[in-house]
């Protein structure tokens, strides 16, 4: 069974007096565990989508499906707390909350929406700090550490409440090709180790290679679809 | 919540310069409303204090239309003995009534044998005036024995009369007056004092014995022209007076507090309306302040917010984060400010300020304010909830997916 069904779905949005149809008619799924790349150009249309199986944005028509939720049918509120439960997010600009430690970005889903008791918070910040090799920098702050530190903390708060989806939009793409890789390789990890399906834009083709489901999209349409999975 | 407060604080701190500038102006604000208010709350109350404690006390009772005419200190307007009677009657069996003193005033003339000038008296029961306005004994001069400040023969002559005149102590002069019936009296009292005027040189009130002016307007028994009544509790003057008025007969008496009858209470109404106007700007700054630093800080963080939003903050969790930290920032302001404030109550009340306002002697003990302090402290509060709503309600409002793409 598909974990995300996007069914002919259309995003427009006005752009000053233009129409921008930034989705057509997209169609697909993806099933559990997966690494997915939405790979294009700029303006194609990847964070449009990322924004739409994100529940960030809503389609302007069509249907999106997740985890067995109809997600575009949800109110504001509805859609927080689906976020919340069932989604993590990983940012191009290293969105930690720069009054927070490492350790308390970490912990912040954990408090502000799943309200975890003080112990059981300890050990996963703890747990997922120790797994992307953040733990001697957990009491910084995030302009105290560097952008391939500050993607390897925003990896282990998208994981920390145990999301079975992981969005990325362009994880790499303020990283020198060495951390773009150490970042991904951890995603990779944690897709490996907790079966989370990681889903990231990129036109960073080094970083295509490691997905396991390239979408090639061309203003808002998807032109390819290569599973390597199928090909090995 | 002590995530939300630990977001709210340190975003405080996140830009300090910003953070204290703006706390300091409200501080400023606090420090100036609290150390004004108690100032001239101060000066208020001793301004009142004078004039109800050796001028008019807290509350009158005339014959009704008496205080219409009261310019003309009227003498077919007073209350006959039975009407004291009852309206003495009536004012003892008030609880929060201490004292009061049935007084005759009128008009006469005065004369040392070689010049006359004209006066207003106020004849009195001595030991009744004292216990009604015990500061008066302040406002007399040259008397020695001030246990009883006017006996029988004797005058207490205004100030300005009395070096006008080159009077003497124990010098006797003759007091003529007109009665109501148009017949002219005099009488010859002795000197033995002089009475200083509230206002300053200017009044011309003096005081004779109610018996030497029974006597002068030729009255079979003493006509009062005005009851003046000491309450207890001054705090109490509405409710009083209210009472007072309800249980009294309207169409035979009528009933006034200190402030129906001197235009000092317009003094007294002007500084409430200094302190009211202060606030107004104290108010004025905080909302401007808080408006636009909570405005400037949704503004630089709309991606920070989009992001806490992705992450599945609530809206109203957003919202609290923005509100607590424009109410910390109002609160952190108001405490220094109070902090300020009381101590330079504190070193202004032991220093004691002290100066005359006409011939009064105003001191300023300020102490603590602690209802300014109240008021203060609760305003800030207020309108610091009130600035922070707007900014915290639009950062609660951001759609995720535009605040993310906010540059």
């Amino acid at each position: 069974m598909a974990l995300i069904e996007l069914k002919n779905v259309n995003k427009k949005y006005h752009s000053g007096e233009v129409i921008v149809n930034a989705a057509r008619d997209i169609t697909l799924e993806i099933t559990e565990g997966s690494f997915v790349a939405f790979v294009g150009p700029s303006g194609s249309g990847k964070s449009t989508l990322l924004n739409l199986v994100g529940c960030l944005d809503m389609p302007t028509s069509g249907s999106i499906s997740i985890l067995g939720t109809k997600v575009d049918s949800l109110d504001r509120v509805a859609r927080a707390k689906f976020r919340g439960d069932h989604l993590g997010f990983i940012f191009q600009n290293f969105s930690l909350i720069p009054v927070l430690t490492v350790y308390e970005n970490i912990e912040y889903p954990l408090v502000m929406v799943k309200n975890l008791p003080k112990e059981e918070r300890q050990e996963k910040v703890r747990s997922l700090l120790e797994k992307v090799g953040m733990l001697d920098q957990m009491n910084k702050y995030p302009n105290q550490i560097s952008g391939g530190q500050k993607q390897r903390a925003a990896v282990a708060r998208a994981l920390v409440s145990n999301p079975k989806i992981v969005l990325a939009d362009e994880p790499t793409a303020n990283l020198d090709s060495e951390s773009a890789m150490q970042v991904i390789k951890v995603m990779h990890r944690m897709q490996e180790e907790l079966g989370t399906t990681f889903i990231f834009s990129t036109h960073d083709q080094k970083i295509v290679e490691e997905a396991e489901i390239i979408y090639h999209l061309k203003d808002g349409v998807i032109v390819d679809r290569i599973d390597r999975k199928l090909r090995a | 919540m002590s995530t939300i407060l630990k977001i709210a604080v340190r975003n405080l701190t996140r830009y300090t310069r910003r953070t204290l500038l703006t706390a300091t102006l409200i501080s400023i604000g606090v420090i100036f409303v609290i150390v004004f208010g108690g100032l001239a709350s101060s000066f208020k109350n001793s301004m009142i204090n004078v004039i109800t404690g050796s001028l008019l006390a807290d509350i009158q009772i005339h014959k009704k239309g008496y205080v219409e005419s009261i310019d003309n200190l009227p003498l077919n307007i007073f209350l006959s003995t039975a009407e004291t009677t009852e309206a003495t009657k009536i004012i003892s069996g008030k609880p929060n009534v201490v004292a009061s003193s049935p007084r005759i005033k009128f008009s006469a003339m005065l004369s040392n044998y070689a010049q006359t000038s004209g006066v207003r008296l106020v004849a009195i029961y001595p030991d009744k005036e004292i216990k009604t306005c015990p500061d008066l004994v302040q406002r007399i001069k040259g008397r020695k024995d001030l246990s009883s400040i006017v006996n029988p023969g004797e005058i207490l002559v205004p100030e300005l009369l009395f070096k006008g005149l080159s009077l003497k102590l124990g010098d006797e002069i003759v007091v003529v007056a007109t009665n109501r019936d148009g017949a002219v009296n005099g009488v010859t009292l002795r000197v033995a004092g002089y009475s200083e005027g509230v206002m300053g040189p200017s009044g011309k009130d003096g005081y004779i014995h109610i018996e030497d002016a029974t006597s002068l307007l030729r009255m079979e028994t003493p006509e009062i022209s005005e009851i003046a009544i000491k309450l207890k509790e001054f705090k109490y003057l509405s409710s009083s007076y209210k009472k007072l008025a309800d249980t009294i007969n309207g169409d035979t008496f009528e009933v006034h507090t200190w402030e129906q009858l001197t235009p000092f209470s317009t003094i007294v109404k002007i500084v409430d309306v200094l302190i009211l106007m202060v606030r107004v700007i104290l108010t004025s700054i905080v909302l401007v302040s808080i408006m636009n630093i909570m405005m400037m800080s949704v503004y630089e963080r709309i991606g920070e917010i989009g992001m806490i939003a992705a992450l599945g903050t609530l809206p109203k969790q957003i919202l609290s984060i923005f509100f607590l930290e424009g109410i910390l920032l109002g609160l952190i302001s108001t405490v220094v400010g109070v902090i300020v404030a009381v101590v330079i109550l504190s070193i202004l009340t032991i220093t004691k300020l002290e100066f005359k306002f006409g011939s009064m002697n105003i001191a300023l003990t300020p102490g603590i304010p602690w209802s300014e302090m109240l008021i203060t402290v609760t305003i800030v509060m207020v309108i610091s909830a009130i600035a922070t709503l707007q900014p915290a309600i639009k950062a609660s409002k951001l759609e995720p997916v535009d605040a993310l793409g906010h540059v």
